[in-house]
């Protein structure tokens, strides 16, 4: 593997933390004043226009936003380490939330959820072992196809299993609304943001801090400097399918309560996930999550704000986003250039 | 018994064969050299030890037979191969560069200790922990490289082409580590070099490799004084 | 003598092919012919996948988009201006619809119109490769019922649009549902020789060399640009062929018959059946008509469901032929013709020995 050595050194004080740091709060600053600029221009245009409703729509757009950010770093994860696009990842998604559903017949919601995540994580594990394992190393579009593959077997499986009837799905956060600063917000929409957030940091720190998490990393940068270092490459990548399959998880268990559940329930999702890990750059996990959240405001404004779009064209105002993105700047905000080696 | 043996190893890269019978043994507690010129094998022969490539023949490595099993298989064994371009890992920083070496042969509760002692190599790691791998020059790179393969105590280091792109002091100074290395723990090495003046000053046998053959073997006294090897790799 | 061999088979087994299609009408009733018919129509849309993905390296997951376009123009022209105005439609005044015609008529329209359509999004698709084409043309598939859906007073919205039956010309002395059929496999039979033309010839080798390699493709003097985009206009030209003749078939349009599933499972058939080959058209376009029916009897234990079993099938199918023969049915099919070639090959020799 050819190896970029560069002969500038960075002689900086600052460590990279402080740096990361800095950068997240100038991204808050600066998203906080385009949002601010925004309503502005609206205050001219809406009639009835009120911050207060304003505020509430950029909540109600971070919760759904949560939901795009954790499916979309599920993506990333396993792009970053297989290099392969997973397509399945919605409907596995959507099967263990229809497994959580019968669990939490016969149990409460928090336990249900957890054992959903161990049972998620196994799965994920064992697909990547038994389908993906034999065609990692074919052409990109085998590998697509046998993922699109699982898409439609896991679809029907869902609805064969647990019939296709829409169901409800329980919430652990009660039905009510809180006020803040005269913004009416939902426990649901907060709650749904928390979990989201909670699940994303705890994958974070993991990476970050322990030492599996490390060499998952190293993996993802080199497979084969691994693999000289005598690291078990094969178990990482399960690992790792098996950690985007509980993220999926989590993000279906989300969803499921307001969009109910149907084996469609994350397609939908899925594609919003696609346009925010594209906007993000597919190789960003930090691209990820604010693309997700970013997708979720994004879209919610538009769909409240602008007429034309309003409720039925949301979702392919998202998918303009990820042609343009796709078109115009590929590796998306955060990602890498993809050099072509001839 | 040598620690490693190569028993008329032929390997290939698909179509094209790389090396037609090498054999070649190292024994625990020397330096041997591996010269030749570009295209002549050396690489390839790392290659087919850590089963990275097509082979065909017996490798042995301390009374295992290691061919056609995987790189994972030879690294916990205890070979550490530090590869051409070094094998590190760009977006992570120095000291997990680092901690990598420990991982793999399930070394990570001594890290602490086997990092210091690396660090007492490589002064210059300790001021540097936490700058990405990929920002470090040549020289720092390989010696990372170096480092990193130290810290899980390994039976074997394999170093392809460690000379490659660097300037000469910095040459001299890698390969003055690697001495002492040898010297002062008894590490076993197996280095593949186009650089002959500068490994067979440190090494104590060579083999010259031509065409993925075994040419010359020997001493390196008596490389030094073979007349084919002075005129094509010694350049007197 | 064996090369030239070699080289019939392939308008051999055609012409067997158009000799069992043209006898079957008499072994079956209305429905199984409706169903023959529909295998036609699937044909003409996996041909032009298969030019596009099989051929020319441009994976799609938008072609069910096209096929829908191709139905509603269909719908569209052969209703005209008054025949929508009955429906209580409104489309806008520049739309150029006529008065009505024949809808076999609309067919090359149609596939004109898609094959317009295609081009133009061929052009930004250059930008696009692999992961990113799926993803892109995946956007149009999700858009297209939704858009559908939005301009109701063009497209009928949810409820669609109801064709007028098709009625036999000249009077001729055949049921409807035998003419429908001839009309489907003559323009299916035309449009395979057409792609057979195309893919043997130059075009064919550039999309080849193309898929193998661009760079290298690019270095030995073909423009991948040219070729690239004309593939998906030709390909989006037999979707629209495709959808304009499955209007004519069921004499109904709407937005749920063309969803996102419609795209993937045309993408699977194509696989399942070959790509790179046009005959895996042929076996894709049968998997895809009779696989659901086909998996849903017998039912399969106490699952009342049965028909969410299709989808289960078709995917265990794909993961299964992606790893054990990607080639599809027809790949698998030349290696048992080779296999029994060679074993018949061997025979002699063992005897002289």
């Amino acid at each position: 593997m050819a190896f970029p050595a560069r002969a500038a050194r960075f002689d900086l004080d600052v460590g990279p933390a402080l740096r990361a740091a800095i950068l997240g709060v100038g991204f808050l600053v600066a998203a906080v004043a385009l949002l601010g600029l925004i309503g502005l221009v609206l205050t001219q245009t809406e009639t009835g226009f009120t911050w207060a409703g304003y505020a509430q729509q950029i909540v109600s757009g971070l919760a759904q936003g949560a939901i795009f950010a954790s499916l979309a770093l599920a993506l990333v994860l396993i792009y970053r380490a297989t290099d392969v696009l997973n397509f399945a990842q919605g409907e596995m998604a959507t099967f263990t939330t229809f497994i959580a559903w019968s669990l939490m017949n016969h149990m409460s919601y928090w336990p249900a959820f957890a054992l959903t995540l161990v049972i998620a994580f196994v799965g994920g594990a064992a697909i990547e072992r038994i389908i993906i394992r034999p065609v990692e190393h074919r052409p990109e579009i085998v590998i697509v196809i046998v993922t699109i593959g699982l898409l439609i077997a896991l679809n029907g499986l869902s609805g064969w299993i647990w019939n296709p009837e829409i169901k409800a799905f329980d919430t652990p956060f009660s039905q009510g609304t809180t006020e803040i600063g005269g913004v009416v917000i939902s426990y649901q929409d907060l709650g749904v943001l928390g979990v989201c957030l909670a699940t994303v940091v705890l994958l974070w720190a993991f990476f970050r801090f322990t030492t599996l998490g490390l060499v998952m990393r190293a993996v993802a940068n080199s497979q084969d400097a691994s693999r000289l270092l005598g690291v078990r490459v094969g178990w990482m990548l399960a690992l790792g399918w098996g950690l985007a399959a509980v993220l999926g998880a989590v993000a279906g268990m989300m969803a499921a309560p307001t969009l109910f559940l149907d084996p469609n329930l994350m397609l939908v999702v899925l594609i919003y996930s696609f346009a925010a890990a594209v906007l993000g750059g597919i190789d960003s996990p930090v691209g990820a999550v604010v693309g997700g959240l970013i997708l979720g405001v994004l879209i919610n404004i538009l769909g409240t704000y602008v007429d034309f779009i309003g409720g039925e064209l949301r979702l392919p105002a998202a998918l303009v986003v990820l042609l343009l993105v796709l078109l115009v700047r590929p590796q998306g905000l955060f990602g890498h250039k993809v050099v072509r080696r001839v | 018994m040598p620690l490693l043996e190569l028993k008329d190893v032929h390997a290939r890269y698909g179509p094209i064969r790389a090396l037609h019978g090498v054999s070649l043994t190292v024994n625990e507690g020397e330096v041997v050299a591996l010269l030749g010129a570009n295209g002549a094998g050396k690489t390839t022969t790392l290659r087919s030890i850590s089963s990275m490539t097509r082979t065909s023949g017996d490798i042995v490595f301390d009374g295992r037979r290691i061919a056609r099993r995987s790189p994972e298989y030879a690294a916990r064994l205890g070979i550490a191969h530090v590869p051409e371009g070094r094998g590190l890992f760009p977006e992570l920083t120095v000291w997990e560069n680092l901690r990598m070496g420990a991982v793999g042969p399930g070394r990570g509760a001594q890290l602490e200790e086997e990092a210091t002692r690396v660090v007492g190599y490589f002064p210059w790691i300790d001021r540097r922990r936490d700058q990405p791998a990929a920002t470090l020059s040549g020289g720092e790179q390989q010696m990372l490289a170096l480092g990193r393969a130290l810290v899980s105590r390994p039976r074997l280091l394999m170093l392809d082409e460690p000379s490659l792109g660097l300037a000469p002091t910095i040459v001299r100074e890698l390969f003055a580590i690697v001495h002492r290395l040898n010297e002062e723990e008894g590490l076993t090495v197996l280095v593949v070099e186009q650089n002959a003046t500068i490994a067979l000053d440190v090494a104590s046998r060579a083999y010259v490799l031509e065409v993925g053959r075994v040419a010359v073997e020997g001493t390196s006294d008596e490389l030094q004084r073979h007349e084919g090897v002075r005129k094509s790799y010694l350049g007197y | 003598m064996r090369r030239n061999l070699g080289r019939a088979i392939g308008p051999a087994l055609f012409v067997l092919g158009a000799v069992v299609v043209a006898l079957l009408p008499r072994f079956m009733g209305e429905f199984r012919l409706l169903q023959f018919t529909l295998v036609a129509v699937y044909v003409i849309a996996l041909l032009g996948l298969n030019i596009l993905t099989g051929y020319s390296g441009q994976i799609s997951l938008g072609h069910g988009a096209f096929v829908g376009v191709g139905a509603y123009v269909t719908a569209l022209l052969s209703l005209g201006r008054p025949g929508l105005e009955l429906l209580q439609l409104d489309p806008p005044s520049w739309l150029p619809l006529g008065d009505g015609m024949t809808p076999i008529f609309t067919i090359p329209i149609a596939a004109l119109v898609t094959g317009v359509l295609g081009l133009l999004i061929g052009i930004p698709a250059l930008r696009l490769g692999g992961i990113s084409l799926a993803l892109a043309t995946l956007a149009l598939a999700v858009s297209f019922p939704i858009l559908m859906k939005r301009y109701a007073e063009v497209t009928g919205g949810g409820g669609g649009i109801n064709l007028n039956l098709p009625e036999t010309p000249f009077g001729w002395d055949i049921s409807t549902r035998h003419w429908l059929y001839y009309e489907a496999w003559v323009t299916a039979g035309i449009l395979f020789i057409l792609a057979w033309l195309l893919v043997r010839g130059r075009i064919g080798r550039a999309w080849r060399a193309i898929r193998d390699g661009e760079v290298a493709a690019t270095s030995s003097g073909v423009n991948p640009a040219l070729y690239k985009t004309f593939a998906f206009g030709v390909s989006a030209a037999y979707a629209g062929a495709a959808g304009a003749l499955f209007a004519i078939e069921i004499a109904y349009v709407n937005p749920d018959t063309f969803p996102v599933a419609l795209s993937i499972l045309l993408l699977a058939s194509a696989v399942i059946g070959g790509l790179g080959s046009l005959a895996g058209a042929v076996f894709g376009a049968l998997l895809y008509e009779f696989l659901p029916i086909y998996s849903q009897e017998p039912p399969v234990g106490s699952f009342d469901f049965a028909d969410q079993a299709t989808p289960v099938v078709f995917g265990v199918f794909l993961i299964v032929i992606m790893l054990l023969l990607p080639g599809g049915v027809v790949s698998g099919i030349r290696r048992l013709w080779a296999f029994l070639v060679g074993a018949l090959a061997r025979r002699p020799s063992r005897q002289r020995a």
